[in-house]
């Protein structure tokens, strides 16, 4: 029976952009291999660390929710530490009520962007109409 | 010479009269704490980043062992420190 997961990673800051893409790419790509579905990713980019890892203060953060099976959390623990790039990884499993809170979160930033956007053409508008 | 029963007070002095405290969680009706929401965790935290007691927050025992976990999950994250001068 597949069970859900919630994965965060930090890489290490001196990657690219496209590295890191790369990095994400290969993950995602490790889970769903290995019979898992992605159910949402998220980017929080380059973040300050509240103390330093490994010498450094920054951080990319990934973040993965993904369903699988209980046996595959092992796998990807190993490929994590095998993996030079990322310098702190978390996993934990998701009870009935993590998943309804993710849920609420994903629709609340989905709706914070969405007005925003919104506003934006709004504005756009109106400066063309004073011009 | 005045007696115990000649003072008066204009504000009657406030000993005993105490706030009661409760669950933010259970009155909130919340059932899971993000271990991701680092601003909301400072909250139950002092200003060198120790977990505050329950005797101070109120929180009920549920909750303050899940508070502990997310707690502790954020700091491996790195989204809070294990130790610090001046949080707040």
């Amino acid at each position: 029976m597949l069970k859900q997961y919630e994965t965060v990673f930090i890489a290490t800051p001196v990657l690219s952009d496209a590295q890191m893409k790369e990095a994400v790419a290969k993950y995602v790509t490790f889970i769903k291999d290995n019979g898992g579905e992605i159910v949402h990713q998220e980017d929080w980019g380059l973040k300050k660390l509240a103390y330093p890892i490994q010498k450094k203060t920054t951080g990319f953060y990934h973040l993965i929710e993904f369903k699988a099976e209980p046996e595959f959390i092992s796998n990807l623990e190993t490929q994590y530490k095998r993996d030079e790039r990322i310098i702190r990884f978390h996993t934990v499993s998701m009870d009935k009520h993590a998943i309804a809170y993710a849920e609420r979160r994903r629709n609340k930033i989905s709706e914070a962007t969405a007005p925003k956007a919104e506003k934006a053409d709004v504005a756009e508008a109106e400066t063309t109409v004073k011009e | 010479m005045a007696q115990q029963d000649d003072i008066r007070y204009l504000n009657p002095p406030k000993v005993d009269i105490k706030k009661k405290k409760y669950c933010r969680f259970k009155k909130a009706g919340i059932k899971y704490i993000d271990y991701k929401d680092a601003e909301f965790l400072k909250k139950f935290l002092n200003e060198q980043g120790k977990i505050l007691p329950r005797r101070i927050t109120g929180t009920s025992l549920k909750y303050q062992k899940k508070v502990a976990q997310a707690i502790k999950r954020a700091r491996h994250i790195a989204l809070l420190p294990y130790v610090t001068d001046l949080l707040k």
